[in-house]
């Protein structure tokens, strides 16, 4: 392998990991405070996907340019109406009843997804690579690569990173959020509302999901089965990380994205392999993550 | 059990018959029958483990191992016999749930869940992309065995799979009920009451666990094995998570209270794939999903709950 291929690998892992990262990280927020594997977060990604891809398809007639507000706008559209509507009519029946259920019902929201995701947008693959296009391309150590995938995509990745960091430990909201996954019946009886913290979490949980794949939409084509391919891998990636740890996923979703993109140009069967097998291993030594402890720390 | 029919039994008996009996008169339901006795049998594996609080993400493993050992033998080796590969896909499953379970019996709830589906993954990766081997996403074809030596034409072939699973189903809804009712089912049950309270008693629950685990492994390689033979075909699809998801779905959609609920639920997640796929194209999963929905917000115990919610209250749930 030439110095080439190994830059080109390393460009390929981080703008992946970027990706994978906003969508684990949005699972692990939800688990972290709700307590709940949300099955459908795959689901949501690929709407978000095919939300942003005809949104940016309608406005590329007006100006390219505002296919970027397009993509943010789709996100946070799923986010708010897809993700509200699981947390509201399917989540809050089942709230302390048993953790089965309450993971089958996500599982229930990720089968009529996948269905109406197939009804609305169709089965033929579908392609809107207009912000992708529109950012030139840059030379990174004599390799070119779209700024699009190494800058932009990075950058959105710290910036959430980075935002939510910021949010749940400097803002006061963000502190509601943490004493109710610390104490949800003590935050009750001072008075914060615990079903609209739970209600708000998922909505943002779910946006970064849709906003992971709202991001993705230029770079690759949209296909049926994405949303299960999506749920999977940030399910690995989440649970590699310790389920509600936000930096621990940022690192896991960067070791996968670089492990993968080496492989992919060393071995490229093994591909879908890696991260499965690093959350086999990690998961047989240290059950709760790389980043997590024994009493899971929450968020 | 002193000479008294529960209810609950007389219904899997009058299902059974019915299985038995009503293929005879519309044809077209020999195989939708016989595929709903094979993924019952699969599901009373997701049953067994209920019964200790433990919900496998993973369990579709089983069965693609089940269904690959099939596949893989009339590849590579020749031609087979619905009975040895029954047996072979039981053994593969059995073997391989050992190793599994070795590890994933250290763990509980959403952790054992977890790490079921990490080697159900692995297993799926490995049958999607060694292409030489399993021909990737197109699966293996599975010809249509014979059965202790003698082959059939197409039209008896469906009737002689569909008694081997009756026979099959039969055996293991027994079976699985008479473990359920034994003091090792007892404390897999215990387990779910109350952990601590069975090591006390100088059980080791990881044992009583593995035990369940594997026989919940055979359940599902036998089980895959079945279906390759039904469907002729062995896909990486069988390993994927949905594939465990739907599993899981059965199981509650049934009730994981009793064995019997496996079949129940089995029965109706079939029926109605079976008459949406005719009827409404596209959108069988759609329908699916909203059952699924109804069921867990409105009928938590599933379809054989149902009963007991009207009916006297019983004793142990059962």
């Amino acid at each position: 392998m030439n110095s080439t291929l190994a830059i080109l690998a390393v460009l390929d892992g981080i703008s992946y990991a970027a990706l994978v990262f906003l969508v684990s990280v949005g699972l692990s927020l939800i688990f972290g405070v709700l307590r709940v594997v949300n099955v459908a977060h795959g689901s949501l990604y690929a709407f978000g996907a095919y939300l942003a891809a005809t949104f940016s398809l309608a406005i590329v007639q007006v100006s390219p340019w505002l296919t970027y507000p397009a993509l943010l706008a789709a996100s946070i559209v799923i986010g708010a109406v897809c993700g509200g509507f699981i947390e509201r009519f399917l989540l809050r029946p089942l709230y302390g009843r048993d953790d089965v259920l309450q993971l089958l019902i996500t599982f229930a929201a990720f089968m009529i997804m996948d269905n109406l995701q197939r009804v609305i947008w169709g089965v033929q693959p579908i392609f809107a690579a207009e912000p992708l296009k529109l950012l030139p391309n840059i030379s990174v150590f004599g390799v070119n690569y779209t700024s699009y995938q190494v800058i932009l995509l990075p950058g959105v990745a710290l910036a959430t990173l980075f935002g939510l960091r910021y949010f749940l430990r400097k803002t006061l909201a963000g502190a509601v959020i943490l004493a109710v996954t610390e104490d949800r019946e003590a935050s009750t009886a001072i008075g914060i509302d615990a079903q609209r913290v739970y209600s708000i979490t998922f909505m943002i949980g779910a946006s970064l999901a849709a906003l992971g794949g709202a991001l993705a939409s230029p770079t690759t084509s949209l296909v049926p089965g994405m949303g299960a391919d999506m749920i999977v891998l940030s399910f690995a990636v989440a649970a590699t990380a310790g389920l509600g740890q936000i930096e621990g996923t940022a690192l896991t979703a960067l070791m996968i994205g670089l492990t993968r993109a080496f492989v992919i140009y060393l071995q490229p069967e093994f591909e879908v392999l890696v991260p499965y097998l690093l959350m086999v291993l990690v998961l047989l030594v240290r059950p709760f993550g790389l980043f997590g402890t024994v009493q899971v720390r929450k968020i | 059990m002193a000479g008294r029919i529960k209810p609950i039994t007389a219904v899997a008996v009058i299902f059974f018959v019915g299985s038995a009996v009503a293929p005879l008169f519309v044809a077209s339901w020999a195989t939708l029958f016989a595929l709903i006795l094979a993924k019952g049998v699969v599901v009373l594996g997701i049953v067994v483990l209920l019964q200790a609080g433990q919900v496998s993400f993973g369990h579709a493993m089983f069965f693609a191992s089940g269904a690959y050992t099939a596949a893989f033998w009339g590849k590579y080796i020749g031609t087979g016999d619905i009975l040895l590969y029954l047996a072979l896909g039981g053994i593969t499953s059995t073997v391989f749930g050992l190793i599994v379970g070795l590890f994933v019996v250290r763990y509980r709830g959403i952790f054992f869940g977890m790490l079921n589906l990490a080697f159900s993954m692995v297993l799926w990766s490995l049958l999607e992309k060694m292409f030489s081997y399993t021909n990737g996403a197109d699966g293996i074809r599975v010809a249509r065995p014979g059965l202790l030596g003698l082959s059939f034409t197409p039209e008896n072939f469906q009737y002689v799979i569909l008694y081997t699973s009756l026979l099959i189903a039969v055996t293991s809804f027994y079976g699985v009920q008479r473990y359920l009712d034994s003091p090792l089912g007892h404390m897999l049950r215990a387990m779910k009451s109350n952990e601590t309270r069975l090591e006390y008693l100088g059980m080791s629950a990881r044992r009583v666990l593995l035990i369940g685990y594997v026989i919940s492994a055979l359940l599902g390689g036998i089980g895959g094995a079945l279906v390759s033979i039904i469907q002729q075909i062995a896909t990486p699809e069988f390993g994927f998570w949905t594939k465990s998801g739907e599993f899981v779905f059965i199981a509650i959609l049934g009730g994981g209270a009793h064995a019997f609920g496996a079949f129940a639920g089995a029965a109706m997640f079939e029926c109605v794939r079976f008459y949406a796929a005719a009827h409404l194209a596209d959108s069988w999963q759609l329908i699916l999903g909203v059952v699924l929905i109804a069921i867990i917000l409105y009928a938590p115990n599933g379809l054989i709950g149902l009963r007991q919610r009207y009916g006297q209250s019983k004793q142990g749930g059962r």
